[in-house]
This record gives structure tokens, sequence and C-alpha cells, in this order.
């Protein structure tokens, strides 16, 4: 994983409120002594705070007396849990079948070098997450990408730069 | 019971039991590579499948519980086909390197593929590709190679209880790894690598030294701690190149750091290959006539100026009961002195002491076996997971069964994280805190009346001492919260099945023998003796440090703890060795120190010892050192001690050697020669019999095994073991005829010397307290990494490159007020003396104390202890001293 993903420079007291952390303590607590809580605490730790850097982890593990390793691989196993923080607009790019033989692939690896991301991630602004998608049914208008709720689609990499401009 | 049929034969197996558990009951091989017997069952790897009838789908027989009835097959062409299908899906993604794989030989996939003609070509395909990295001294991790079976994950969490790596993502991209794919940072015990059926996780250091052609395994005894823990050493041409422990060993194949990768120390270039003398301030090599002829002239020449009893011997508890026993009966009957000792002096005196005048008898009650069995284990002065961790296992185990655990500790100290209930006393309390458990346990009537009725004695007056310690009082002596103490007298108070550990934390003080009564206190107020999976028991430090106290390298005692002052013993014992012996008791090492300063002690004969780092006080122990006319130091290297000598003789190590070593809870178990010793360094036994007969008192012995036999004529407790029976099975003191089975725990019968004494304990503060100008407290301990003085570890390449520089631990906040960071070099000092030394800043420890690991001979931690002794044992308070703390550059700069 890239340094990225780690998010251990993340000063979680600038991040996140007081009132967030202590309410993930709570969940902590709530938890604490009942068999198989990892996984509701960090469901509802990711409800409260949106995503779950290391040091929320690491606060996790402490709190539930769990190896951190342990954590860190129930969260990568689940893709509902997250330790990057979202972007303001997600872009789902769509490799399926058809957009990919129309040239997703180019589309997606020119969105990856524009925002210097890779899957997953968010850009250093917190503007934008980039995720694939496996066809959004839009076959027709291939290939496509999802900014948040809009389709923007027959897609040309050129075309990039301008799609994205508009989302500020 | 439930029966079943497997492959047409009848089997009864117990409930619960798993359909691979019955059949190899049967002695039926199915073939597994994630299933582990100590360990829970996984179901990954798919080899064990087999056919239920009535079932349409074969199933796992690892995970599937023997029922009723069943009819079980193992074997049929359909689970041949399965079986050799998954090897063949495991190798398409397996590197095909065995020719140049650290574990091709002893790799259990391999040997499967082989069985199978299973070819990794079949399903070939994408292959995971890892970055192969770790900067670890330790393990090598070629994770291409892991076939994900898991049992590495799984014993680092279940049995070692550190969880440093799991499975990570999901589907092909699945991996095991720590968190955030990090470098491995944990306690290194190698245990993953002892499970790993692949070549995934290997010794670093085994890389090229040799396979499995033309390597020599000899099983022995591991020479660290004092658990004990059976250890095969892989030989190839004289070198030891793997350590490893079979499963069916007594401690189950688990090992720690040190005694899987600290084995360098043996081949390294620094051991001692030649006899020293000092030729001013420089040594000379000399040959063994010449050094043993000046070695006896000497001491010749000061026994006849002064007499006997100006000289004294320093044995070692890393040598051999067999070599203990002979150093002990040189200084008595050669010399003709008692003044004999050996480090035991500086761990666990009071323990032998206390417990003898209690109970009879001075040792770990129970046995290490045992702990997994307990309700309640009661943790107190040891930071075992860090000491003695293969003990902690077991530990770990009973609280994985739903034991409960107290730890009571100056430090946050690993162990605490398995805790119920954690008490953070400060150094030098613990009279008190102990007294404060008892208060509650019998303010709350929760004593068991029966037992100290029948085999207690001194009980009410007894209860009068521990009356003022109510919480609130205790709790202010302690610093801990009076809830925390209430809950831990509770729950000790109330089991029946509650076992007491304790380690230096208790005994380094100078109220160390009122420290033991009081923990003794607690067993007897309890009921918690002469059961199993309870007691009083005392972890201690050595590899053989019990049985160089049974040895009786000890001032006042003959071997067998019979006493000197006693003149029937002593009479018995003049006649066994054919020779006069002194009826005064002798010297203590820790007063042999005062004694050749004040010119008493004239010569000093020490065997594998390193009083310079180990003693208190590190200033006064050179200047007696010093002080002497002749100092000849036996040992395997060039020790600080070593330097001061005036003659150094090289002496074995345990690989070199036969013998005995007698662990923490009195087993007697069986050394093994597996190497031969570097240039003319000799066999300890030689020496010592060599400088003996020159002195004129022959030792003559054929070897270990008739020094051995001559050890258990005058001590009847060990009379029936001998080296045949040791041969096959390890063996527990008392073991008094041939056909005694040993024994794992002790006063089944009650207490040999009838009913014991209740010891009423006053709490005294350490020594040396805190003020203005010395304002924390430091206390002395070890680290996992190192051992005692480093002798042997630091010389240990990867040992000492993951854990080579010294370190002082300061709380937080104290850090912050003193404006110190993380790993700046600070200057403390006490009213003995200063050192300079790496601060390492940490939240385990309290405010107001510091801890400094005593390995280091750079930063040495003696130079600040005192000594003070305690009055009856004669141990240095290791525990307790104040000291202050500088930034290391804060003179003002000069300004000129």
């Amino acid at each position: 994983m890239k340094a990225k993903a780690r998010n251990a420079d993340i000063d979680i007291s600038k991040e996140f409120t007081p009132e967030q952390l202590k309410k993930v303590d709570k969940i902590i607590e709530k938890f604490k002594d009942r068999p198989g809580a990892l996984i509701p605490v960090l469901e509802e730790a990711q409800m409260v705070l949106e995503f779950l850097p290391m040091p929320i982890l690491k606060i996790i593990a402490g709190g539930l007396n769990l190896p951190l390793s342990q954590v860190y691989g129930v969260v990568t196993f689940y893709s509902f849990f997250t330790m990057t923080p979202r972007g303001k607009y997600t872009v789902r790019v769509c490799l399926g079948t058809a957009c990919y033989v129309r040239g997703g692939k180019a589309i997606y690896d020119n969105i990856k070098k524009e925002l210097n991301v890779e899957e997953g991630e968010t850009t250093d602004d917190r503007m934008f997450t980039l995720e694939t998608v496996r066809c959004i049914g839009a076959c027709g208008l291939g290939p496509v990408i999802f900014v948040n709720d809009n389709v923007h689609g027959r897609l040309k990499p050129a075309k990039i730069k301008d799609v994205l401009s508009k989302y500020n | 019971m439930i029966d079943l049929t497997i492959d047409g034969r009848k089997i009864s197996v117990r409930e619960g039991s798993s359909i691979l558990d019955a059949a190899k009951s049967l002695g039926i091989f199915i073939p597994t590579l994630c299933h582990h017997p100590k360990l829970s069952s996984f179901g990954g790897c798919r080899l064990c499948i087999v056919e239920i009838k009535g079932t349409r789908n074969p199933v796992s027989s690892c995970t599937a519980p023997a029922s009723e009835g069943m009819e079980v097959t193992t074997s049929s062409p359909q689970i041949e086909r399965l079986r050799k299908m998954v090897l063949e899906l495991i190798l398409s993604d397996h590197p095909y390197d065995c020719m140049l794989c650290e574990t091709a030989g002893a790799c259990e996939l391999q040997e499967l593929a082989y069985y199978y003609d299973a070819k990794h070509t079949t399903y070939a395909g994408e292959r995971r590709k890892y970055e192969k990295r770790d900067n670890n001294p330790f393990l090598n991790r070629d994770m291409e190679k892991c076939i994900m079976c898991g049992k590495c994950v799984k014993i680092c969490d279940e049995v070692q209880g550190v969880g440093a790596i799991d499975f990570a993502y999901r589907g092909f991209k699945s991996k095991v790894c720590p968190q955030y794919e990090e470098d491995l940072n944990c306690e290194f015990c190698g245990q993953c690598v002892s499970v790993c059926p692949s070549g995934a996780l290997t010794g670093r250091m085994w890389a090229r030294k040799g396979r499995q052609r033309d390597i020599r395994e000899v099983d022995t005894v591991c020479p660290y701690c004092g658990t004990g823990c059976n250890i095969t050493l892989h030989i190839k041409n004289n070198e030891i190149i793997r350590v490893s422990s079979s499963p069916d060993t007594w401690n189950e194949g688990l090992l720690c750091v040190k005694g899987r990768f600290g084995y360098e120390f043996v081949n390294s270039p620094d051991r001692l290959t030649k006899p020293l003398i000092r030729e001013g301030s420089a040594f000379r090599e000399a040959s063994w006539d010449e050094a043993l002829e000046y070695t006896a002239a000497r001491l010749l020449d000061i026994k006849n100026s002064y007499g006997s009893d100006a000289i004294g011997g320093l044995s070692s508890a890393k040598c051999t009961n067999e070599e203990n026993y002979i150093f002990q009966k040189f200084v008595r009957a050669a010399i003709g002195t008692n003044n004999v000792d050996h480090c035991a002096r500086l761990c666990h005196a009071p323990t032998v002491t206390a417990l003898a005048s209690i109970f009879g008898s001075g040792a770990m009650t129970n046995s290490i076996a045992e702990i997994e069995n307990a309700e309640v284990i009661f943790i107190i002065g040891s930071n075992t997971k860090e000491s003695h961790p293969v003990v902690a296992n077991r530990m770990i185990r009973a609280f994985r069964k739903g034991a409960k655990i107290i730890v009571a500790d100056p430090r946050r100290v690993p162990l605490a994280r398995f805790s119920e209930i954690f008490l953070q006393q400060k150094p030098g309390t613990d009279v008190a805190l102990l007294n404060g458990i008892a208060h509650i346990i019998v303010k709350e009537k929760l004593y068991n009346s029966e037992f100290i009725k029948e085999q207690t004695q001194g009980f009410e007056e007894w209860m009068k001492s521990v009356d003022s310690f109510n919480p609130e009082y205790t709790s202010s002596i302690t610093g801990v919260p009076k809830e925390k103490i209430i809950s831990a007298a509770r729950t000790y108070g109330s089991s029946r099945k509650a076992g007491i550990f304790y380690a230096m934390g208790i005994t380094q003080h100078t109220t160390g023998y009122d420290n033991v009564c009081a923990v003794a206190n607690l067993a007897l107020l309890t009921g918690n003796i002469g059961r199993p999976s309870c007691g009083i028991n005392p972890l201690r430090g050595q590899n053989n440090v019990q049985g160089a106290s049974d040895a009786a390298c000890l001032p006042d005692v003959y071997p067998g703890y019979q006493s000197v002052g006693s003149p029937d013993v002593r009479e018995k014992f003049e006649k066994k060795w054919g020779t006069p012996l002194s009826a005064e008791k002798g010297l203590t090492a820790t007063e042999m120190m005062p004694a050749a300063i004040q010119g008493r002690l004239k010569a000093l004969y020490i065997m594998g010892e390193n009083p310079v780092l180990s003693g208190p006080n590190t200033g006064n122990t050179i200047k007696a050192l010093e002080s002497l006319d002749f100092l000849i130091v036996q040992d395997i290297f060039l020790t600080e001690t070593a330097k001061l000598a005036h003659v150094v003789l090289p002496g074995s190590c345990f690989a070199e050697k036969d013998g005995t070593f007698t662990n923490t809870d009195r087993t007697v178990q069986l050394v093994r020669k597996a190497v031969e010793m570097p240039g003319d360094a000799r066999d300890d036994l030689q020496i010592i019999s060599a400088v003996s007969a020159r002195l004129g008192y022959k030792l003559e012995y054929e070897g270990p095994e008739e020094i051995f036999r001559e050890f258990r004529e005058v001590w009847p407790n060990i009379s029936g073991i001998s080296y045949k029976r040791l041969n096959k099975k390890r063996l527990s003191w008392p073991c008094t005829s041939s056909n005694h089975p040993g024994t794992p725990f002790l006063y089944k019968q009650g207490f040999p010397k009838g009913k014991a004494s209740f010891t009423p304990t006053a709490f005294a503060p350490p020594a040396e307290e805190t003020d203005a100008e010395y304002p924390y407290i430091l206390t002395t301990g070890r680290n996992l990494y190192q051992y005692h003085t480093g002798t042997m570890t630091r010389k240990s390449g990867a040992i000492e490159s993951h854990a080579g520089r010294a370190y002082i631990e300061l709380n937080t906040a104290d850090a912050e007020r003193l404006n110190i960071i993380q790993g700046e070099t600070i200057k403390v000092s006490s009213r003995r003396g200063s050192i300079n030394i790496e601060a390492r800043i940490v939240d385990t420890i309290s405010s107001g104390v510091v801890f400094v690991p005593m390995h280091y001979c750079e930063a040495i931690a003696n130079i600040l202890t005192l000594d003070a002794l305690d009055s009856r044992s004669k141990i240095p308070e290791f525990k307790a001293c104040a000291v202050m703390i500088d930034k290391y550059n804060s003179s003002p700069p000069d300004l000129i």
C-alpha cells in the first residue's frame, strides 16, 4: 500500500472534531466486552468519521485489546471500509467490457495521471476520489465515467481535463 | 464418547474431537498443511478432505467434528485426485526454486508434492509478486512462498499473544503481513518460523549455512533463562548453524528470540582460546601448564600467609550441576573455606532463605506445565513476557482457557495486556501492597479456614499485623487505587486454584526477605499450595541457578541445603570428601566485595560470572576486585571482570560439554555436548580438578556422570535421578528412588517441617528514597533480547544488531518537563556515579520512576545502584535507588 493510504501523518485532532472523537470512544466502550466487536465498531466509527486513518485504527485496536494487524486485515478485507478520506467528488470509471473495448482503460490511465492518484485514493486537495466500476448499464455511451451522480459519456482521453475542470 | 468408523476400523473418541484427531489416533495419515494440534482449526488448505458416508461432498477432516456412527473414508481415487489438484493449485503460485530454498528437504509442501507427483505447470497462470524486504536480523520473509496456511498468524496471536501479522486484503491479493505492510516489529520469537510448512519463513542467519545434508542434531537445554526449554542444535562442521525445538518437547517447540536466534556467541571469534596471564597492564598468552602452576602457586601462597578464609570462590549459574558441585567441593575441601557463593545472591537469595524457613524448602512449588490450568495467576515483580517468555506462553494459554491474570509491577509490562487487573505500585512498596491484599482477604473472610487450622501456625498474631493495611493506607503508600487493591484481593482470595509468580521485583530489595514472606502469607491464607496449578512460584533467572544452589555454591550449606553449622552434617561430608572442613559460615558474594576492600579477602576465583556489571555499585565492585592480591577468572569471553584478573582461564560453553541443568521448576535435564571447544579452551571440570590437584587435593572423576552420582549420594532429594533415566525423561526433584516419577508440585503431603508459619511483615521504605536533589526512583532489570551482563547475547550478532543500545525508559510527562526528546542522550546520576544514556520515552512507566536495563557495559546501570543489603538474605537493592536526570550537554557552552 502506498504511504498515502497509511495516513500516519494525519493529525486526528485537526481532521476530526472533539465530538466525533468522543463518539468513537463511546462506540468502543459500547462494544468492548462483546465477542466479535471489531466489525460493528469499525462500521459505526466510519459512519461518524467517514474514513478510518491509521491513528483511528490504533485507537480501536487499543480499545478492543486487539493487534493492529488484525484490525488492518479486517479493514482491507471488506471493501465497505475505507482508510482514505473521501474527496468532494467521487470519480467512478467504468471498466466493464463494453467501455473497456472502447478505450475505458486509456480514460482511466489518463484520469490517474491527471489527478495523480491510484485507485481508491483521494487527491491531496480532497477534491476527487478515484474508483473503478464494472458496468453501470450505460454501454451505449461508452466509455463512461461518473462524477458523483453525473454521467459523462463518449469520452476521449483528451477531454478528461475539461470534464474534471468543471468540478471545483 | 463417540463411536465412529474410519477406513473400516472402529474407534471411540472424546466429544469435540475432529475426524482428523480420530484418524490420527488410529495412526491413519491424512495430509494437511494448515493444521497444528495446538492451534485453532482453520480448514484452509483443503488437503485433509475425507468422504463421509451419506454426505455428498468431501469435508475437511480438521474442522469436521466426529459424530456418532459416522463412516469415514480417508483415501479414495476421488479424494486423492482432489488432493493432487489442490497441491497443483498451490504450486501454480509458488516459486519453483527448491534448489535454492533454505527449507528444501524439510519442506512440508515439497514432501507432499513429491508423494502426489504434483506439478507446478498444470495450472500455470498469474503469480503473486511481493517485494522482499524486512529490516530485522532474525526472520527472512519470502512471501511468494507463502501458501496462506495461516499457522504463523495463529501461533503469533493465540500462543505468543503478539498478533504481529494477519491476513490482509482479499482474494488473489490477500497476503499475510503486518499492518500497513510495515516491517515486522515483534518479539522475534520465531514461533512462526517453526510452524511454517514452506520456505516462506526462515531464520535469516541460517542462510546458506547448510540444509539437511551432513547435519548432526543434538538435543540439549537452552543456556539462557531458568525456564529450561529443550532445544536441538543443528551442527555442521563443528558449527551450530541452527537451533530448533521439537513440538514433542515439554515446551512444545516454543522458544524465545534468545533461545532460537541467540546461539552465535558459541562460534564467536572473541572466544577465549588460550590462558592469559597479566603482565603489568596487559595480558600475555600462556600455556596451560604455566597458567595452572601460577594459579596454584599464588593460591597456596595466600592460603599459607593469610589462611583459607582469605580466599573466596564465585561459581556460575550458567555452569552445570556437576561443575558447580566440583567448584564448591574444590573451595571447601582443597582451599578449606566456605567462602563460596554465586549469582543467586543477586537474584533469589530472599526466596531461598525465606521459603526454606517457612516451608522447609526454597524452590518453585509448582511446575510450569501446570500454569495453563490455573484459575487465577497473580504475577508480581516479574516481567514474565520478556524474562521468561516461554513461561508467559503458558500463562497466555491459561488466559485463553479463561484464567484471570493479575499483574503488579511498577512498569506496565507486556503481559499486562492480558491482565484483568493491573496494579502499578511504586518501586519498593510490595510489602504494603501484599499486606493490603491480605487485609481485604481477612476482612471479607475469603481465607481458607480449614487449611489455616490444619497446616499453618501463627495466623491470629499475623492477622493483627495486616490490620492497619486498609485500602486507604495501602493506596497512600503504593500509589495503587484502592478499588484495584480490593478487586485483586477478591480475585486471588476467592480462588483455590491460584498461583503467585514473582521474580526480581520482589527479591531485589532491602526488604526482599519480607517481600517473599508477604507472598508466602497470601498462599497460606488461601491454602493455594500443595495442589496442582497453584503455589508460590519464584521464576529463577539463570538456566541453572536452581542447580547451582542445590549443589551448594552457597556459603552456609553443603550440597542439598545441609547446614555447614551442623556438626553431624559436617562430619558426614568430611568423611565423604576425606578432609577436615571449615565449621564457619562463609562470605556471601555481596560480603566478599567489602571484605576485599578491607583486606580480609585476598584472592578470588570467579568461574563464569561478571560482577563488574552484575554487582551493585559498580565503582565499589571494581575497587574491591582491584584490591585483591590475586584474581582468577575462568570464562568463555574476556568479560569486564576478566579484564581485571591476574590470570584468565578459557572455559567451555553449554554446547561443548555434558552435564545437567536444573531449571526453575526443579527439573533436572541432560545437557549434551554438541561441538568441540575453540582453540585450547578446556572443559571447566578439567580446569578445576587440575588446579585442585596442584593444591594437593585430588578431584578425579571419569566424567560428569560420576560427579552426578556423588551428588545424588549426598542429597536424598535427587537419589532417584540418573543419567540413564534423564536420557529418556526429565525429572523434577524430589525424586527419591529409581522408580520415583519425580515431583511436579511440592507439599502434597504437607510441609516437611510440619506446620508452616505466617510471618508478620512490616512496611519499610527503600534504603534510599528520593529527595529534592535526586527526585527520580531508578529501577533496573532486563529486556527481552539481551541476557544478564550480555556476555553471550552481545556476542550474538543478530541480537546485538537489534538491541545493542543502552537506554533509559522515562515517562512522557517527565520527559516533557525536563525538555527531553526521544532518543536524546541524557545524563543520569546517583550518589554513586553517573552514566550517559539514550532516552526512551514511554507511557508504560509511572511519572517519577525510570528504568535502565542492566545489560550494557557502555552505560552500566549498576554504577547508579547502591549496595545496601537485605539484612537476612544479603541481596542488594537493585530495584530502587534515587537518581537525578540532566540533559547531557546542559552545562553552559564555553564562551571564550
